[in-house]
C-alpha cells in the first residue's frame, strides 16, 4: 500500500515535471541564446492548445474518421502555427529590441495581453477542451492499488521524444552547431560567417513552436482558457533561471527537481503553501548561486 | 544663432523662445518650475475641479504615483528593473489596513463572533486568538514605523544578497516577479491571517477619526498629495547629488564605476530600498483613502502595471511618472467601464508602443519643439497664401535645442 502511494506521487512529480519541461524546452532556447525574455510564451502554448481544439472539432464534425488520430496532427500543425507565428513577433518586434533585454520584457508582456484579449474574444471566456481520442481516456493498473491514466503517459512520451529532438537538433546539426557558437560568442560567432540575425530569428520560431506543441500536449490533461498560458509563465521562467540560463542539462535537472519538490511538498499541506515553499525555496537558492544549478563555463 | 534664420521666424515665435529661453534654459530652474507646476495642480487645481468623488479617486491615483516614483528611480535611472512593486506597495497597505482592521474590530462591535475582539475573517476560520504578527499593528506608533520599515527591510535582503553577486537585468526582474506571486499566493492562501481574496476590509477609524466621511477623504487627499511631492522632492535631491550622477553610470557602464572604485550593490541597494519604500508609503495612503487592501493590487499583473505608467510618463522623468500613473489609470477606469474588452488591448499596445515608439514617454514630448513647430508653419501657410513660391520657408525649421544638460 505504502509503496503504491509513493508511486503515485512519483507518477504525480512525473507529470509535473513534464509539463514544466515541455514549457522551459522552448524557453530556455530563446532565453539562453538570445538573453530574450519572452513573456508572451504561455500565449503561444495556448495558441497551440486552441489548435488543438479547433482540429478536434474539425475532425468531429466533418473528417470522422480522423478522430482517433488527430491528435499527432494536431502536434505538428501547433508547432507550424506557433512557429510561424514566433517568426512574425520575431520580425516585427524581437528584432528590433535585441540590445534592450528589459524593452523586450515589457514589450512581449504587452503582446500577452492582447493575445489573452484576442482568444477571449475569438473563443470566448470559458475554458474549452478538445475531444480525445477514446485511447487517450483509459488508464494502465499494474496492481490493484496503483491507476496510471493513459494521457498522462502519453504526455510523458512527448516529452521524451521532444527533448531528445530538441537535444538532437542543437548537437548534431548544422543549424545546432550555429546556435550554440552564437550563444557562446555572438561576434566570433558572426566574424566566422554565421548569419547570427538568421539564427536568432530561427531559434525564437524554434521555441515558439515548442510551446505550440507544449499546449497540444496540455490538452490532454487539462482544458485549454484564454490565461491557461499565462499562469505558467512565472514557473517556467524559475525553472530555466534555476537551471542556469544556457544550459539544457540545467533546465531538465531543475524542471525534474522543482516538480518533485511540488509534488512531494503537496502532500505534506495545502497545495498554495506548497507553491510558495518550493518558489521560496528556489529564489533563495538563487540569491546563494545566481548562476543556477549549471552554469554554462563559457570566458566573456 | 544665427541672425538670418531667427528674422525669417514670425514675432510670436521669436518672443516665446525669448521667454522660454530666459525661464527655461537652466534645467534645474526648468524642473523646479514643473515641479511647482505639479504642486499647484495638485494641491489647488484638482480640489477645486473635482468633486469629492472624482477627488478621491484621483487620491488613489496617485497611490500608484509613489510606485511609479520608485520605479523611476530605480529603472530610469539605476537600471533596475523591479516587477514585483506590488509587493512593497501591498505590504504597506497591509500594515495600515492591519491597524485599522484591529481599530475597527474592538470587543463591543464584534461582540457577537465566537471569539470578539479579533477581526471577523479570522472568526470565520475558527482563530480563537490573535496571530503574533499581528499584535503590533494594535499600536499607531508601531504601524507608522512598519510601513516603510516592513517593505525596506524585505527590499534589503532581496536586493542585497542579489546586487552583489551583480544579479540584475532580467534575472532580477524575473526574481522579484517570483516573489510577488509567492507573497499573492501565500495571502489568499492563509485566509485566516490575512483575510484571504478578499483582502481587509470594512476599515474604519483612525485613532477615532472617521475615514470615510467626506471632510476625511477630504484631508486624506492633502496628506497624500503632499506626501507624494515631498517624495518627489526627495527624489529631484537625489538625482541632483553624487548618487544620481553614480546611479546614471551604473545603469549605462555598470562596469567601469566598479572598476572606478564604487561599490555597485550599495548603490543599487539603496535606491531600490527607497523605491520600497516610497511604494510602501503609497499602499499605506491607498488602504487610508479606499478603505480596504487586497491580494489583487499585490501580486503580478498590478506590479507590471505600475511599470507602465512609469514607462507611459518617461522612465526618467519623475514628474512624468505622477503624468503617466494619472493618464494610465484613468485610462484603465474609463475603458472598464466603458469598453471592458477593449482595455486589455489598449494596454497591450500601450507597453509595446512605449518600448518600440515613444521609449521617453510623455516626458520625451518636447512641448516646446511642438509649439515653435506649429507657429512657424502655421506662419509660413499664411505668408504661402500671400506670395507663393519663392520666400517659403522650409517646411519646419527645427527647433533651437536650448535645453542643454536636460535628461
Amino acid at each position: 500500500m505504502n509503496a503504491a502511494i509513493w508511486a503515485m506521487q512519483a507518477f504525480t512529480g512525473l507529470s509535473t515535471f513534464c509539463v514544466l519541461l515541455l514549457m522551459a524546452l522552448g524557453l530556455a532556447i530563446i532565453f539562453g541564446q538570445m538573453g530574450v525574455i519572452n513573456m508572451a510564451h504561455g500565449e503561444f502554448m495556448t495558441v497551440g492548445a486552441y489548435t488543438t481544439y479547433l482540429l478536434s472539432e474539425v475532425s468531429q464534425r466533418w473528417l470522422p474518421g480522423l478522430t482517433n488520430w488527430y491528435f499527432f496532427l494536431s502536434i505538428a500543425v501547433s508547432f507550424l502555427l506557433a512557429g510561424a507565428f514566433g517568426l512574425l513577433v520575431e520580425h516585427l518586434m524581437i528584432r528590433k529590441l535585441y540590445r534592450r533585454p528589459l524593452d523586450t520584457l515589457l514589450a512581449t508582456w504587452g503582446l500577452s495581453l492582447i493575445m489573452q484579449q484576442g482568444f477571449r474574444s475569438v473563443f470566448g471566456a470559458r475554458e474549452v477542451s478538445a475531444k480525445l481520442p477514446d485511447w487517450l481516456m483509459g488508464s494502465v493498473k499494474p496492481s490493484a492499488a496503483i491507476d496510471i491514466p493513459i494521457n498522462g503517459l502519453v504526455v510523458i512520451g512527448l516529452t521524451a521524444a521532444l527533448t531528445a529532438l530538441v537535444f538532437f537538433a542543437l548537437f548534431s546539426t548544422r543549424f545546432g552547431i550555429d546556435v550554440r557558437a552564437t550563444m557562446q560568442n555572438r561576434p566570433m560567432a558572426s566574424a566566422a560567417g554565421i548569419n547570427t540575425a538568421r539564427v536568432d530569428r530561427l531559434t525564437f520560431g524554434l521555441g515558439c513552436g515548442l510551446a505550440g506543441v507544449a499546449g497540444a500536449a496540455f490538452t490532454t490533461i487539462g482544458s485549454t482558457g484564454p490565461t491557461s498560458g499565462s499562469a505558467y509563465i512565472v514557473d517556467t521562467f524559475l525553472v530555466v533561471v534555476f537551471g542556469g540560463a544556457q544550459s539544457l542539462f540545467g533546465t531538465i535537472a531543475s524542471a525534474f527537481s522543482i516538480a518533485q519538490t511540488q509534488a512531494t511538498t503537496e502532500f505534506f499541506m495545502t497545495g498554495s503553501m506548497a507553491k510558495v515553499v518550493t518558489l521560496s525555496a528556489i529564489i533563495l537558492i538563487l540569491m546563494v548561486r545566481p548562476q543556477g544549478l549549471f552554469a554554462l563555463k563559457v570566458r566573456r | 544663432m544665427p541672425v538670418a534664420e531667427s528674422s525669417r521666424r514670425p514675432a510670436a515665435s521669436v518672443a516665446l523662445r525669448h521667454v522660454t529661453t530666459v525661464l527655461f534654459n537652466d534645467a534645474r530652474r526648468r524642473e523646479n518650475i514643473y515641479f511647482g507646476v505639479l504642486a499647484v495642480l495638485l494641491l489647488v487645481g484638482f480640489p477645486l475641479l473635482l468633486d469629492t468623488f472624482h477627488l478621491n479617486l484621483v487620491g488613489k491615483y496617485l497611490t500608484y504615483a509613489f510606485v511609479a516614483l520608485g520605479l523611476v528611480l530605480c529603472w530610469g535611472y539605476g537600471g533596475i528593473l523591479s516587477l514585483g512593486q506590488g509587493v512593497f506597495f501591498g505590504l504597506g497597505g497591509y500594515c495600515m489596513a492591519m491597524f485599522l482592521k484591529l481599530e475597527a474590530s474592538d470587543i463591543a462591535s464584534t461582540s457577537i463572533q465566537s471569539t470578539p475582539g479579533i477581526p471577523d475573517f479570522m472568526d470565520w476560520n475558527q482563530l480563537t486568538k490573535l496571530p503574533a504578527f499581528w499584535v503590533p499593528f494594535k499600536s499607531l506608533f508601531l504601524t507608522v514605523v512598519a510601513i516603510p520599515l516592513v517593505p525596506s527591510v524585505l527590499a534589503l535582503a532581496l536586493s542585497a544578497a542579489m546586487f552583489k553577486r551583480r544579479v540584475g537585468g532580467v534575472y532580477f526582474a524575473i526574481i522579484t516577479q517570483a516573489v510577488a506571486a509567492i507573497l499573492s499566493i501565500l495571502i489568499i492562501g492563509q485566509q485566516g491571517y490575512t483575510g484571504g481574496v478578499n483582502g481587509i476590509t470594512d476599515l474604519k477609524t483612525l485613532h477615532g477619526w472617521d475615514i470615510r466621511s467626506d471632510s476625511a477623504k477630504m484631508i486624506l487627499y492633502f496628506v497624500n498629495a503632499a506626501l507624494l511631492l515631498g517624495a518627489i522632492a526627495l527624489s529631484f535631491s537625489i538625482i541632483r547629488s553624487k548618487l544620481g550622477r553614480l546611479l546614471l553610470a551604473v545603469r549605462d557602464r555598470e562596469e567601469r564605476v566598479l572598476f572606478t572604485g564604487y561599490d555597485v550593490a550599495n548603490i543599487k541597494t539603496v535606491v531600490f530600498v527607497l523605491a520600497a519604500a516610497f511604494s510602501a508609503v503609497g499602499g499605506a495612503m491607498f488602504t487610508l483613502q479606499v478603505g480596504f487592501m487586497s491580494p489583487s493590487f499585490v501580486g503580478i499583473v498590478p506590479s507590471i502595471e505600475m511599470v507602465i505608467c512609469a514607462a507611459v510618463g518617461g522612465r526618467t522623468s519623475l514628474l512624468g511618472a505622477v503624468y503617466g500613473t494619472l493618464i494610465v489609470n484613468y485610462g484603465k477606469t474609463y475603458f472598464s467601464e466603458a469598453f471592458p474588452e477593449l482595455w486589455l488591448f489598449v494596454i497591450g499596445a500601450l507597453f509595446i508602443a512605449v518600448v518600440m515608439i515613444f521609449p521617453d514617454g510623455l516626458a520625451g514630448l518636447d512641448l516646446r519643439k511642438a509649439l515653435h513647430g506649429l507657429l512657424t508653419r502655421a506662419s509660413g501657410f499664411a505668408r504661402k497664401r500671400k506670395k507663393p513660391a519663392a520666400l517659403v520657408p522650409p517646411a519646419a525649421p527645427s527647433a533651437p535645442q536650448t535645453n542643454a544638460g536636460s535628461q
